[in-house]
């Protein structure tokens, strides 16, 4: 008697809508897992220099042996342009430049300052790894330099011994020279445009697209469909009355939900300093090429909501139809939080663009680098996609699929029965 | 003109055939019943009249207009009432019909048609109630009442009064006969061969997706030698 009451139980909820978000999840785990193992490996290798020795002093010989010790060097001369694209090329990660008066200026009782051009490639939270490497090596050097002078007796300022080097830096960032910040500054200054935007955009579609595809499922489930089939209105209007009328309700959603993330996100913040500082603000255009690229990518995405809506056959399935969007809001945000759209292999750009909704998550900071390409490109492709997706639910409006749903057969009888009432 | 002209139709579900070339007519002010066992294929005939399915082969025409290339005019003087239909749980009576009226009128026409809804319906104070909160009867009333609120030519009515108790069904058919008197020509369906007796002015008896006899209950009763049209349905599949 209990075994069949657990199985009764296990069968009732052992279906295919509760596994598939376990699958979903487990499966965006098992990307995002994939991504961190990349990283790991790129913590253990040594970072890819090019070093300008001006000084070739005492000091600056102990901080070109450690950097030589632990670091790739592949340049090594007086050239400060040459060497830079040498590292460049050498997809290598900065050039650091040695003063002439390096050595002269600590035992001066001044820091003796290096100059590093950082060569950064993505502002996601993962691309500042290997100059996060560097920036420890270089703690290192500045350790090396301090035990030396604390092996000499000179009369130095304490302060000075403990910390006898500073740094200058340089970041070149897709075509940009920004001053006085290093990759990772510039990541924690963007941290709002590398998390914020994807949490946004996955959260409104997921919102929308769930109002969407339940909205379907309700009304075969309430038995409300056919009555709106047969109204005299458009059926490319019923489609669109949908999309909008859940869209809204999705950004009601998402602000709601916005609200609480950001207070949250707040916390995060890294950087006092604003992209402003550092030519990287958007101005009124940009606003509204990011106000069309969100307006037409929940489009896109609701349109493919509301085609696969019409495979709902009641609100629970509705349920479970919604999980293949939240897979692809899913991956689009992790990958865009934790890469840049260039620093990704072909076939996930390819993914990735492929994905209507991930362009909004990408155009604040295409925009801030003045990459318009990615952003109008990004545009055009969701308006075309979204155009398609609406013409693919009105022809299915347009057709008995709505109402007929999926083959199946009677039993006992042998034959077909489209899931209809004769 | 005939309100509805049904040549030859045939209706095929991938390989399975519901309906297999029925033809049958409907006057103006007429009511039409088709009447047969569940899974006869009077629904699947109602929803291609209601431009709900595609037709096969043969053709369909209401009030002049083919479907399906002028469906879009057939949905304007049609109104289709399924029989398990549903209406807005989280709207109130009223505003459902007001729903519905505003596809198919605007000012003083718009107020015309709720207000005929409402009395339809005679949901009394009900009317301002959600939907969800209505019993079954209380929901269908409202159903018949947005479909004949809006003074369509041709009503298409699956089952009127399918899961009704014997006052709330005699009710709906008094607004359905009442509704013929102006003029609106009705097709329905129904399983309940008394009721279709009762109400129809012509009947065509449907099986297995084909007509097997038609023509008003007397010349149906006369036919078959039936005391009532149950027994000539019965007869006539035999």
């Amino acid at each position: 008697m209990l075994g069949n009451i657990i199985r009764k139980e296990f069968k009732e909820l052992f279906t295919l809508s509760t596994l598939l978000p376990i699958v979903v999840v487990a499966l965006v785990f098992g990307f995002v897992g994939q991504m961190v193992g990349n990283v790991e490996q790129r913590i253990e290798e040594r970072p890819v220099i090019g070093v300008v020795d001006r000084d070739e002093g005492e000091l600056s010989d102990i901080a070109m042996s450690v950097l030589a010790e632990r670091a790739e060097v592949i340049y090594e001369g007086g050239d400060a342009g040459e060497g830079l694209e040498e590292v460049r090329e050498g997809n290598g990660v900065a050039l650091l430049v040695i003063p002439e008066t390096f050595t002269e200026n600590i035992y001066a009782n001044s820091p003796g300052e290096i100059e590093v051009y950082w060569i950064m490639r993505g502002a996601g939270m993962l691309d500042s790894i290997s100059s996060g490497t560097l920036e420890v090596l270089m703690q290192s050097v500045n350790q090396e330099i301090s035990g030396e002078l604390m092996e000499q007796d000179n009369p130095l300022d304490p302060a000075l011994v403990l910390d006898p080097t500073t740094r200058s830096e340089t970041t070149f960032f897709k075509g940009k020279e920004i001053k006085g910040l290093s990759p990772g500054q510039l990541s924690g200054m963007l941290i709002s445009q590398s998390v914020v935007m994807p949490v946004v955009v996955m959260m409104l579609i997921i919102m929308a697209g769930v109002a969407v595809i339940s909205s379907m499922g309700l009304e075969k489930e309430n038995k409300t469909l056919e009555t709106l089939l047969t109204l005299p209105v458009r059926r490319s209007h019923i489609v669109i009355g949908k999309i909008v009328g859940s869209a809204l309700v999705g950004m009601i959603m998402a602000a709601i939900y916005m609200i609480g993330f950001s207070y949250y996100m707040g916390s995060f913040q890294i950087s006092n300093t604003s992209p402003t500082d550092f030519g990287l603000a958007l101005g009124m255009q940009d606003y509204l090429l990011v106000g069309i690229s969100l307006f037409v990518a929940l489009l896109a995405g609701l349109s493919l909501c509301i085609v696969l809506g019409t495979f709902a056959k009641n609100y629970r399935s509705a349920q479970t139809l919604i999980f293949p969007i939240t897979a692809l809001a899913m991956i689009s945000a992790f990958v865009i939080m934790f890469k840049d759209f260039d620093t990704i292999p072909v076939v996930l750009k390819a993914l990735l663009f492929a994905i209507p909704f991930s362009h909004p998550m990408m155009a604040v900071r295409a925009l801030m680098l003045d990459n318009y390409w990615l952003v109008v490109g990004g545009i055009v492709y969701a308006a075309v996609f979204t155009t398609v997706m609406i013409g693919v639910a009105v022809r299915i409006f347009n057709s008995d699929r709505l109402l007929t749903g999926r083959a199946q057969k009677i039993a006992g009888r042998g034959r077909p029965l489209w899931g209809f009432r004769r | 003109m005939k309100a509805v002209e049904v040549r030859e139709l045939v209706k095929d579900y991938g390989r399975f055939r519901a309906i297999d070339g029925i033809s049958f007519e409907v006057n103006e002010g007429e009511i039409f019943g088709l009447i047969g066992p569940n899974g006869a294929g009077k629904t699947t005939a109602l929803r291609v009249v209601a431009t709900l399915l595609q037709i096969t082969s043969g053709s369909v025409s209401v009030f002049g207009y083919q479907l399906p290339q002028e469906a879009a005019e057939v949905r304007k003087i049609i109104s289709y009432l399924p029989e398990e239909a549903g209406a807005y749980k989280n709207l109130t009576g009223r505003e459902y019909l007001n729903f519905i009226a505003k596809f198919f009128g605007e000012g003083e026409e718009f107020q015309n048609m709720v207000r005929r809804g409402f009395e339809i319906s005679d949901l009394g104070d009900r009317i301002d109630d959600k939907v969800d909160t209505y019993s079954k009867g209380m929901a269908r009333r409202l159903l018949v009442g947005r479909a004949l609120m809006v003074n369509p030519r041709l009503a298409i009515l699956d089952e009127p009064t399918s899961g009704l108790d014997v006052v709330n069904a005699q009710e709906v058919r008094k607004i359905i006969d009442n509704s013929v008197a102006g003029g609106v020509a009705v097709l329905l369906s129904s399983h309940n061969m008394l009721e279709v007796e009762l109400l129809c002015h012509r009947i065509a008896l449907i099986n297995d997706g084909r007509i097997i006899a038609g023509g008003t209950a007397a010349e149906l009763k006369r036919e078959y030698d039936a005391r009532n049209i149950e027994e000539a349905f019965v007869r006539a599949i035999q």
